[in-house]
């Protein structure tokens, strides 16, 4: 057993509310720069659509994540690692800025500066990248907003597969729709890691965060293909893959990363999951793809064991880590109440970014008349459709772990009513689906009231032990690359551009 | 004569190394962030595959075929059993043919560089200077190859391809720091213009290495077939 510890995060989809305050603050604290306006290391999709880039779930398409070869070892699914070397001239399984969309801007100066005329004049856009006017934006980060798009390319969704009858869905759908806010996962077995020609980026040992290290990155673009849940972006500008840090510097600090402090639905949750680190292959290998879950499951490693804290102490694993992995809250609802599960764990790359499933589209169909009852609760198992949906997206097509996860919800929305409005204790429901009385009191507070303290556990790193804090003196902090040595004198011999500024490319208006 | 021989052959060939060393290095030290293909295929992938893979494939059967030809030492090839008109035949023949597959793929890379809106805008002056040199340098080596045939039997018996052996003679002096020898060489052959014009155009490439997106060649990722898939890296040396 070889311990290892990493901050988690877990999505509660039932309190997202879609208002992409997450993307924002993210894109404005990491991506608004040249070269990366496309670019979204947090993004809210809303659900069924293909999502962003386009279709990023289909892997017969882009060939992301791991798959078994012949010999039954784990191989990425763009090929071996001969043949990612073979295809380093040209990626055939990259996408093209138009998969993701064409940033673009407007031009608001011309608002201010346009001479009276006939008709109001407006602010039109351009491209970022050509600089040229744009006539049409044809698509966008979040291009199917709350069903925005015709069901026709909405039905494209990966998440459709087995379900057979897909135009049954569109009718369904004004019932049925979700918010699916996606980061990098930060897997335990990452796919873009493996992937990288030029070994760039590492996953970290002491908190799992997964990094590109941005002076070794040669832009050899495997990573963007490599990766299923596209979460590594081509900076254009630079040259170099960039990606979601999970706010390293904050986490370091005991902060939670900038997504989640400012999520307004307080849907996110972080927390310290200790793990087996000599089982990750094996785990990830499982023939299996349903079993994939519960593997994951079975690498976690259980913070209030003697035996695992003796191991985590001897990995070195500070004991202010070992007090947080023991109150995180990704531990409770990932492994206690099980109502958290990985996004495409089929994947196998053990991700570590879990959701709570929404009941919204249950709800709703309750309401709708269109589910009888089972004892106390729903009858989810005649809710196929939406089950076998949130089944593929998120276990791997598996509807137990679902129904599982959804009853509990339901139960401790059911047990909560009972208690407070008609002060009984319904205990039967709980019964029914395998909670205790404390058990479902502390999902109501960790779900429910989700207080700051309770959402948020994250251990503060020892970064004075490990490194010479009076080195560090006067040191240049957050950099692009390239250490402290971007001097002030605007002109580099070798091409390099100012990543804080941005180069506005003037348009010339014809009208 | 003699000054542009020895400033052409003599001189200029050790600036353009001592460029290359030199910037390159500073390069690797000071501007690791600089250090990278440039690609663009994400702006346009469909052409860039078409045209990459054989100008990849054309220039590095290139570059070896220069490396081997030009510095083996003529001993060896002797001791191998080649005669010269052996070694410049294969020259012409395997020249001809990774030149003309990587002359395929610059042309669509050179066209792809100019008329892609996208890719035009994002290209600096030196990806567009580069691709015009690469594709100037090529085609004299393309023109070359016709005198290399008128010549194959010129010199004297056992001497034979002396225009040849007289660029081999100029590199390899070079590699050695004999530069009065180098330019001796090229001065006391009939050396056609074509030949003279491709080796200071391939000199002005090692002077311009350091500056452009050529040092991604240093950076051919061969260790990563030997590497564990999974790189995990520890902040804190416990």
């Amino acid at each position: 057993m070889k311990v290892r510890a990493q901050i988690g995060m877990v999505l509660n989809l039932d309190k997202c509310i879609g208002c992409h305050t997450c993307s924002i603050t993210c894109k404005n604290v990491w991506t608004s720069r040249e070269g990366v306006e496309y670019a979204w290391f947090n993004n809210v999709e809303t659900k069924p659509g293909i999502g962003f880039p386009k279709e990023w779930e289909n892997q017969d398409k882009w060939n992301g994540g791991w798959s078994r070869n012949k010999k039954g070892n784990l191989e990425l699914k763009i090929g071996s690692k001969r043949r990612v070397l073979a295809n380093i001239f040209g990626n055939p399984d990259l996408p093209e800025i138009d998969d993701y969309y064409e940033p673009f801007d407007f031009d608001y100066q011309h608002l201010h500066t346009a001479k009276p005329s006939k008709h109001q004049p407006t602010a039109r856009p351009r491209s970022l990248i050509t600089g040229k006017r744009m006539e049409k934006i044809e698509w966008g980060p979040n291009w199917e907003e709350i069903l925005g798009t015709e069901f026709e390319k909405r039905k494209k969704d990966k998440n459709f597969d087995d379900v057979v009858q897909k135009d049954i869905y569109g009718q369904f759908e004004k019932t049925f729709m979700m918010y699916l806010p996606r980061l990098c996962e930060h897997c335990l077995n990452p796919a873009c890691v493996a992937a990288c020609p030029s070994g760039a980026i590492y996953k970290r040992e002491e908190d799992g965060i997964v990094l590109i290290d941005q002076d070794k990155c040669r832009g050899w673009r495997m990573c963007v293909s490599g990766c299923p849940y596209k979460k590594i972006y081509y900076n254009w500008k630079t040259g170099k893959s960039e990606k979601c840090t999970f706010c390293y510097p904050r986490i370091e600090a005991g902060q939670p990363t900038t997504c989640s402090e400012t999520c307004v639905g307080r849907i996110r949750y972080l927390g310290v999951l200790l793990y087996d680190a000599d089982r990750i292959e094996e785990a990830a290998n499982t023939p299996n793809e349903q079993d994939l879950y519960e593997e994951q499951l079975g690498i976690f490693l259980d913070p209030h064991d003697p035996e695992v804290q003796e191991a985590a102490r001897k990995e070195g694993i500070a004991e202010n880590w070992i007090k947080a992995a023991q109150r995180s809250p990704v531990y409770m609802m990932a492994m206690q109440w099980k109502v958290a599960l990985p996004l495409h764990p089929e994947y196998r790359t053990l991700p570590m970014v879990w959701y709570v499933p929404p009941l919204s589209p249950i709800q709703s169909a309750v309401e709708a008349g269109h589910v009888g009852m089972d004892g106390e609760i729903p009858d989810l198992k005649s809710l196929r459709i939406p089950l076998r949906y949130l089944a593929n997206l998120l276990t791997a097509g598996d509807e137990k772990p679902i129904i599982r996860a959804l009853e509990r919800m339901i139960a401790m929305r059911s047990y909560m009513r009972s208690h407070h409005v008609d002060g009984v204790e319904d205990l039967n429901v709980l019964k029914q689906v395998g909670l205790s009385k404390n058990q479902v009191e502390e999902m109501y507070r960790y779900m429910a009231l989700a207080d700051y303290e309770d959402r948020f556990v994250i251990p503060t790193s020892h970064r004075a032990y490990a490194e010479n804090a009076y080195d560090m003196k006067g040191g240049c902090g957050f950099s692009f690359g390239n250490g402290c040595s971007d001097g002030n004198n605007g002109v580099n011999l070798f091409g390099a551009k100012k990543q804080t500024v941005r180069q506005v490319i003037p348009v010339t208006m014809k009208e | 004569m003699d000054y542009i021989n020895m400033l052409a052959f003599g001189v200029y060939p050790y600036i353009a190394l001592a460029v290359f060393f030199i910037g390159t290095w500073i390069r690797y030290d000071r501007e690791q962030y600089t250090w990278k293909t440039s690609s663009s295929q994400i702006l346009e992938s469909k052409q860039l595959r078409k045209g990459s893979l054989p100008f990849h494939i054309g220039i590095i059967g290139i570059f070896f075929g220069h490396l081997v030809g030009l510095l083996t030492p003529k001993p060896i090839w002797h001791m191998l059993g080649v005669t010269n008109e052996m070694k410049q035949w294969v020259a012409i023949i395997m020249g001809g043919i990774f030149g003309l597959i990587c002359l395929y793929g610059l042309a669509i890379l050179v066209n792809r560089r100019m008329n892609n809106t996208r890719v035009r805008a994002n290209s600096s002056t030196m990806d567009i200077l580069l691709l015009w040199i690469l594709l100037a340098q090529l085609v004299l080596g393309l023109v070359s190859i016709f005198y290399s045939i008128s010549h194959v039997t010129y010199g004297a018996e056992g001497e034979k391809a002396a225009v040849m052996v007289a660029l081999m003679t100029w590199a390899q002096n070079i590699v050695t720091l004999d530069p009065v020898d180098a330019v001796a060489a090229i001065a006391n052959t009939p050396v056609d213009w074509v030949f003279k014009l491709h080796v200071v155009l391939g000199m002005t490439i090692f002077l311009i290495f350091p500056f452009s997106r050529l040092v991604h060649m240093f950076s051919v990722p061969v260790q990563y077939v030997a590497r564990q898939h999974q790189v995990v890296r520890k902040k804190f040396a416990r």
